[in-house]
C-alpha cells in the first residue's frame, strides 16, 4: 500500500506488515513504523518492507508506588497519559504531539518543552526489550547491554525492533498548568527571558516570527504543574481537515498575516493564565491532520540545534537569511537545551538552542534555502533533528553526527529505511 | 459482583470489549483462550488498565468437547457467570482453504463448532439459573456467500443460524442470545486485508457498540451500523447481477 510520512513530501507503494510480539514477517529489510509522525524518511522504506507496531498495545505492568511503567512499544503517549495522570503519574517528556509511541519515542530520542529539566525521551528509559531479525531477544539498559541501549536511543530504528520499555514517570497533582507567557521583540529578547527560565520553570519554548522586517519577535511561554486542578470543563474535540488543499494554505500570501495575527493576538493574551496540559503541551493535536494545510506537494520542517556559545549569531543569521529567502514559515519554534549529554549515539539534543521551522515545499527553492541553513548549522558546530529530515546530505550527516561509524557497529543487517541509506549508505 | 466470561479473549475485538468492561464497578473477567501466553498479555494489560477489576485467565484447547465442557463447569461453579462473549475466530485467505482440506477442517471447527461446545453447557447454567446472557461473534460475510471468502463466510453463516435457533429456544425466557456481525475490523485476523490498504473500522468503536449491545441484549447487533443497511442491499441484488459483481 502506499504510504506518507508526516511531512507528505512521498507517495510510494510498501509492502506493510502487522508486527506483534512473533515478528513473524517476510525477511524483506524493513523498518519499524508506529503512528508515522516522524516528518521525512526515517520510517519510510519503498524498496523494502515497513513493519507497522500498532498490535504491540499492551500495557504489561505498572508500579503504582515508584511511578514505573512497562508497557509494549506500540503503545502512544497519550494512551500513557489519559489513563496514568488521573492516577497522579505523568511522563516527564513528550514532544509536541501525544500521537507517538513508546517505540517511536525512543528511536527517535525525542525531546519537548521539559528538556532542561528532564533531558530527553532517553534518559527517562529504565530498560527495553530489542528484537532482532536474527531472532535474538535482547534486555538493553545502562548496566545490560549498555553499548547496544546507547545505539538504540535515538538509533532511528536501525538497531531492531523495540517491542517493550520500562519507564520513570513524575509524579503529578492535576491535569493543569501555571503558565506565563510574554511578548518579545526581537532575539536578543528572547535569549534573556530563556535564561532567565532554566531555573523554576519545569517547561518553556518560544514561537517566533520569521516574515519580513519585524522577524525576531515572538512569545514566550513557560509553564509548571499546577498543584489543583481547575474546575474549567475540558473539551477533547479534534477537528480535521477534510480533505487536501489544492495549494499551501501557508503561502506569500498569508504568511505574514499569520504571523501578525499569532503575534497580536498572543501578546494580547500575555499574562499568567491557568491552561489545560494539552492545550499547553500539544496545540496543534487539536486539528487531527494539520499537516495537509500545506497542499498536496507536501512541506518540510528544519529543525537545528546550535551550540551556546554560537547560538545567538547563528540564530539571527539563519532568521535573515530566511527573511532575505523569500521563503517563511509560520510555525517557527525556539527553545533552549539544557546541559544534559544525550544517552543515545545518534540523539540530537546539545547544550544549546534549538530552532523548529516549517517551509512549504516548493521544490528547488527551498533547498536552496536550505542549503544556505545547513552551511551556518556545520559552521556553528549544530546539526539537524533526524525526525524531522528528508534531504540532509551524507557528509552533513558524518560531520555532524560524530559517531555514526561507532553506531553502524550495533546495526541490525535486516533492517534498512530510506533514510538510513541516504545517510549511512546502507 | 458480575461474571463476563470472555472466549477468545486475546483477539482484538474481544480484547476491546475487555477493556470496557474492566472499567465497570465490582466485574470480574474470565479470559479464556488457546494460548496461557497470549491470556497473560491480554490479563496484565487489563490490570494495569483497570487495578480494581477481577482478571481470571483460562487456557483451553477450543476444539475439544470434553475439555470445553470442563472449562464451562470449572468457571460456572468457582465463579458463576451472568455474561459469556464467544470471540474466537480465524480467517485464512479462501486460496488457501481452497487448496488445504486440513486448514480448512479446522477453520471450521474454529468458527463453528468451537462456540456450540461452548455454547450448549453455558446455556443450560444459565438456564438453571434462568438469567443470563450468551453473545456470539458472526460477520457480515456470513450474510452471502462471495467467492472471495466463501468458506469463511459460510463457517460464520452457521453461527447465523445457530443462533436463530437459540433465539427461539430461549424466547419466552430471561436469557439473551445477541449475534454480532461485525464489518471489517483492524484486527490481527485482517492483517492481510490492512496492509492492503483497505478501510477498516477501529476495534474500540465496534468494541463500544457490542458492549452496549449486549447490555441491551440486542438480538442481532451490526457494528459498524452501516452494515445493517450495506447487508441489507447485498444480500438483496439478484444471483445473475451478484454473480457478475467483483468483489
Amino acid at each position: 500500500m502506499k504510504v506518507q510520512s508526516w511531512g507528505l513530501l512521498s507517495n510510494e507503494e510498501h509492502l506493510v506488515e502487522l508486527i506483534d510480539l512473533n515478528f513473524k514477517h517476510s525477511g524483506k529489510p524493513g523498518i519499524p513504523m508506529g503512528l508515522g509522525r516522524s516528518y521525512g524518511d526515517a520510517a519510510l522504506n519503498p524498496e523494502g518492507a515497513i513493519w507497522q507496531t500498532r498490535a504491540l498495545n499492551h500495557f504489561i505492568a505498572f508500579d503504582e508506588e515508584r511511578g514505573e511503567l512497562e508497557c509494549e512499544a506500540g503503545i502512544s503517549l497519550r494512551e500513557i497519559q489519559a489513563l496514568l495522570i488521573p492516577r497522579g503519574w505523568n511522563l516527564p517528556v513528550t514532544p509536541g504531539t501525544q500521537f507517538v509511541t513508546v517505540g517511536g519515542a525512543i528511536a527517535n530520542d525525542i525531546h519537548g518543552k521539559s528538556h532542561h529539566t528532564y533531558g530527553t525521551f532517553g534518559d527517562q528509559v529504565i530498560s527495553l526489550t530489542l528484537r532482532r531479525t536474527d531472532g535474538s531477544e535482547l534486555l538493553c539498559s545502562p548496566e545490560q547491554n549498555s553499548e547496544l541501549f546507547a545505539a538504540t536511543i535515538g538509533g532511528i530504528g536501525l538497531t531492531g525492533l523495540i517491542t517493550k520499555a520500562r519507564l520513570a514517570l513524575i509524579p503529578c497533582t492535576s491535569e493543569w498548568i501555571e503558565m506565563e507567557s510574554s511578548a518579545f521583540n526581537n532575539l536578543s529578547e528572547f535569549f534573556a527571558l530563556s535564561n532567565n527560565s532554566v531555573t523554576g520553570w519545569e517547561s518553556s519554548v518560544a514561537w517566533v516570527d520569521c516574515v519580513g522586517a519585524k522577524a525576531g519577535r515572538g512569545i514566550f511561554m513557560r509553564g509548571n504543574p499546577a498543584a489543583k486542578a481547575d474546575t474549567k470543563k475540558v473539551t477533547e474535540r479534534q477537528f480535521g481537515l477534510p480533505f487536501t488543499p489544492p495549494i499551501s494554505l501557508v503561502n506569500k500570501a498569508t504568511l505574514r498575516a499569520l504571523n501578525t495575527g499569532y503575534f497580536q493576538i498572543n501578546r494580547a493574551k500575555a499574562g499568567h493564565s491557568t491552561i489545560h496540559y494539552r492545550s499547553y503541551f500539544y496545540p496543534l493535536d487539536a486539528v487531527a491532520n494539520w499537516n495537509r494545510i500545506y497542499g498536496p506537494k507536501g512541506f518540510y520542517q528544519y529543525q537545528s540545534v546550535i551550540p551556546h556559545e554560537r547560538a545567538e549569531t547563528a540564530t539571527k543569521e539563519m532568521m535573515a537569511t530566511i527573511a532575505a529567502s523569500g521563503e517563511g514559515s509560520f510555525l517557527a519554534v525556539l527553545k533552549v537545551f539544557g546541559d544534559k549529554t544525550p544517552r543515545g549515539l545518534l540523539s540530537f539534543p546539545m547544550p544549546g538552542v534549538t530552532l523548529a521551522l516549517d517551509f512549504p515545499n516548493r521544490g528547488a527553492k527551498t533547498l536552496e534555502l536550505f542549503a544556505k541553513l545547513d552551511e551556518i548549522v556545520i559552521r556553528s558546530g549544530g546539526r539537524l533533528y533526524l525526525a524531522k529530515d528528508a534531504r540532509m546530505s551524507r557528509d552533513m550527516f558524518e560531520t555532524t553526527y560524530p559517531r555514526f561509524a561507532e553506531f553502524n557497529r550495533y546495526r541490525d543487517p535486516g533492517i534498512s529505511s530510506a533514510m538510513s541509506r541516504r545517510l549511512l549508505g546502507a | 459482583m458480575k461474571n463476563i466470561a470472555i472466549i477468545g479473549a486475546t483477539s482484538g475485538i474481544a480484547h476491546s470489549c475487555a477493556r470496557i468492561w474492566a472499567t465497570e464497578p465490582d466485574v470480574r473477567l474470565i479470559l479464556i483462550g488457546r494460548s496461557q501466553a497470549r491470556l497473560t498479555l491480554v490479563a496484565n494489560d487489563l490490570k494495569v488498565r483497570s487495578p480494581k477489576a477481577a482478571i481470571e485467565s483460562y487456557e483451553v484447547n477450543f476444539t475439544d468437547p470434553r475439555e470445553v465442557a470442563a472449562c464451562v463447569t470449572y468457571v460456572t461453579s468457582t465463579y458463576g457467570l451472568d455474561i459469556a462473549l464467544f470471540a474466537a475466530g480465524v480467517m485464512p485467505t479462501q486460496e488457501l482453504l481452497s487448496t488445504s482440506p486440513a486448514l480448512a477442517s479446522e477453520t471450521i471447527a474454529l468458527n463453528s463448532i468451537s462456540p456450540a461446545l461452548f455454547a450448549e453447557p453455558i446455556l443450560q447454567f444459565f438456564a438453571n439459573q434462568n438469567r443470563g446472557t450468551f453473545a456470539i461473534i458472526g460477520s457480515v460475510a456470513g450474510d452471502r456467500g462471495r467467492k472471495a471468502n466463501y468458506l469463511y463466510g459460510a463457517s460464520k453463516a452457521f453461527i447465523a443460524t445457530y443462533a436463530a435457533g437459540l433465539q427461539h429456544r430461549f424466547a419466552k425466557s430471561a436469557i439473551k442470545i445477541v449475534l454480532i456481525k461485525p464489518g471489517p475490523t483492524a484486527t490481527a485476523m485482517t492483517a492481510a486485508l490492512q496492509t492492503d490498504g483497505m478501510r477498516m473500522a477501529k476495534p474500540e468503536k465496534v468494541a463500544q457498540e457490542i458492549v452496549l449491545g449486549i447490555a441491551k441484549g440486542q438480538a442481532v447487533i451490526y457494528t459498524p451500523q452501516i452494515w445493517r443497511l450495506i447487508m441489507a442491499i447485498v444480500r438483496k441484488v439478484p444471483t445473475p447481477i451478484f454473480n457478475r459483481l467483483n468483489f
